[in-house]
């Protein structure tokens, strides 16, 4: 009996897709490419499966809305369930996706500051495709070869792009973390949006100096890999 | 120094018999044979050539009697206690600290493994003594109003060192309830938890009654699918607030899975044999302590047989949050004790050693 086109897995509806590219952007880091099934907005997330035997894993939507497939960013886990399989798939493959989803929209009628590290660019990278614009756009990476769609992001940002670089091998604007940038900034907008997207440690370290600096919890808008 | 330094009592003091450093505490050459199942060790045995009833006889010594090395395993033949302790030790780790707050309850310190951290906390209470556990080294959540959250994630423990916060604190014998409510977020990490509850309840472990073990969530959904379908635990959710937006400032959570998509899932599932449901609700000054939040938690609740759990705010350093003053606190409980939700006020414990809700951390010794 064929599989079915859609099956329910933890709270999740997931649908059958097809893989449409699959490139090694960077040392361990993918960008899955597979087709549009549904709408999406700048901001969501899909949940991802390759089987049915195992619990989806959510991923932010890497690509914009007008776009006519989906894409994610994702870090290989040598022991993780998922990665290690996500990256092995090739053109033509199926695995399962969910509709896209979730709340961390940008908002257009507010100066918005965008703040990342490693992966957690891609929801970033779905805004800029989709037409929104940051006043600053702060990307946090220990390697040069990390900084993901720089180009692009320097095309539409110019020198509101920053490419936070703390290891060593020197392509990047800022010499050190984005919390370093952040530190050493006079003054920093108070009636801005900021969206957080990275690893725990960094959302809660930026966070925190943002209130800090006076900016209202309510203008923090976070995003957290787990 | 703060008001919470100077009232804590006798607040450092290390554990009786206990001089080990970390190191010497967190031995690590072999691995453990604490905290494994009745399955892995039968796998274990059969795979050393043993016979397939010694796993039953391990579990008796690892759980049911206090022994500290292998060699005391009498009833296994002496090759077979060679051939364990080849690869195995019995992997019991002692705190290396435990401070005692004013109130009686403790908080220990272990080390884990890679040289990092967790703590524990004990609460006494008339004839009842709970064990919140901690289920991560650090957090993910990267909730607004938590210390945990601040030391960023640096590790998952394994069912055996979950377990061994419980065995190797110095009220071993006499806890009566535990609850996962230490450092980390249980379902983030659950095959580990779910195998130390087997460990702690099964027959051939501490045959303790699920009833009385919490084990607590911010609510990853697929998780919380599966622990309702493979535990018989208790259950407690952190809602904090009902509203969405005002979830995602404090819990970032809420943007993979809103707070509506888990008590949907909870309503899926049926409550009646006797787990308890409990949701756990910190209590801001001005920010979810209003009648509308009242209004909103019975629209949310409705149909749910539960119990709501208020827990006063500990400010942790630099919050934005305040507590809510306590008569404010106690109009917030009688309102929704008025609308039919059992409401109760859960009693601060350990503030004076950083032992309270929220509070645990170790962020400075990660960093060491």
């Amino acid at each position: 009996m064929p599989k079915p086109a859609e099956y329910i897995r933890g709270d999740q509806y997931l649908f059958n897709n097809k893989v449409l590219a699959n490139d090694e952007v960077a040392e361990e880091k993918f960008l899955l490419r597979f087709e549009k099934q549904f709408n999406l907005k700048a901001g969501h997330v899909v949940a991802v499966a390759v089987d049915q035997s195992h619990d989806p894993r959510i991923y932010s939507v890497c690509s914009g809305e007008q776009d006519p497939y989906l894409q994610i960013l994702f870090d290989l886990k040598e022991d993780g369930l998922l990665t290690p399989q996500l990256a092995k798939l090739k053109p033509g493959d199926s695995f399962y996706v969910s509709k896209p989803y979730g709340s961390f929209m940008p908002d257009a009628a507010t100066p918005m500051w965008w703040i990342a590290t490693g992966t957690g660019i891609a929801p970033f990278y779905a805004m800029m495709r989709s037409g929104f614009k940051a006043e600053r756009l702060l990307h946090g990476s220990r390697y040069g070869s990390h900084f993901f769609f720089e180009r692009e992001f320097k095309q539409a940002f110019k020198e509101n792009y920053l490419r936070c670089q703390s290891g060593d091998d020197g392509i990047g604007d800022y010499f050190g973390r984005v919390t370093s940038y952040l530190e050493n900034q006079e003054q920093l907008p108070t009636h801005n949006k900021y969206y957080l997207c990275g690893r725990a440690l960094m959302v809660v370290e930026v966070r925190d100096l943002l209130i800090s600096r006076g900016i209202p919890y309510g203008n923090i808008v976070s995003e957290i890999f787990f | 120094m703060s008001d919470i330094e100077h009232r804590a009592t006798n607040i450092e003091q290390p554990v009786s018999s206990i001089q080990h450093t970390a190191r010497d505490s967190y031995r690590g050459n072999k691995l453990p044979l604490f905290g494994k199942t009745l399955d892995e060790l039968t796998a274990l045995v059969l795979e050393l050539g043993l016979p397939k009833f010694t796993a039953k006889q391990i579990t008796d010594w690892l759980y049911k009697k206090e022994i500290t090395s292998i060699e005391e395993m009498t009833n296994l033949s002496k090759k077979a206690r060679e051939l364990l302790s080849e690869k195995y030790e019995l992997g019991l780790v002692a705190p290396i600290k435990v401070q005692e707050s004013s109130d009686g309850t403790r908080k220990y310190l272990f080390p884990t493994a890679h040289n990092k951290y967790i703590e524990t906390a004990m609460i006494p209470e008339r004839e009842r003594k709970t064990v919140c556990v901690s289920s991560q080294v650090g957090c993910k959540m990267g909730c607004l109003f938590c210390m945990t959250g601040k030391q960023g994630f640096n590790g998952q423990l394994t069912a055996g060192e979950i377990v061994n916060q419980i065995r190797m604190i110095e009220e071993y014998g006499s806890v009566t309830n535990i609850v996962y409510m230490g450092m980390g977020e249980p379902f983030d990490n659950l095959d580990e938890v779910l195998k130390s509850t087997e460990i702690l309840t099964a027959e051939w472990g501490y045959a303790m009654s699920p009833r009385r073990i919490t084990v607590s969530s911010i609510g990853i959904v697929p998780a919380l699918k599966r622990f309702l379908t493979e535990s018989d635990c208790n259950l407690a959710i952190s809602v904090h607030t009902p509203f969405d937006l005002e979830r995602q400032q404090l819990m970032p959570v809420q943007m993979a899975y809103p707070l509506q998509k888990v008590v949907d899932e909870i309503r899926s599932f049926d409550f009646d044999k006797q787990r308890k449901l409990s949701f756990e609700y910190i209590v801001f000054g001005g920010l979810n302590d209003t009648s509308e939040h009242v209004k909103e938690m019975v629209r949310l609740l409705k149909g749910i047989r539960s119990h709501i759990n208020l827990i006063r705010f500990h400010p942790i350093p630099g919050t934005p949050l305040q507590p809510t003053n306590e008569e404010r606190l106690q109009e917030f409980k009688d309102e929704l004790n008025n609308k039919g939700i059992l409401t109760t006020i859960r009693a601060s414990r350990g503030q004076d050693i950083y032992a309270a809700c929220g509070l645990l951390s170790t962020k400075g010794l990660q960093e060491t």
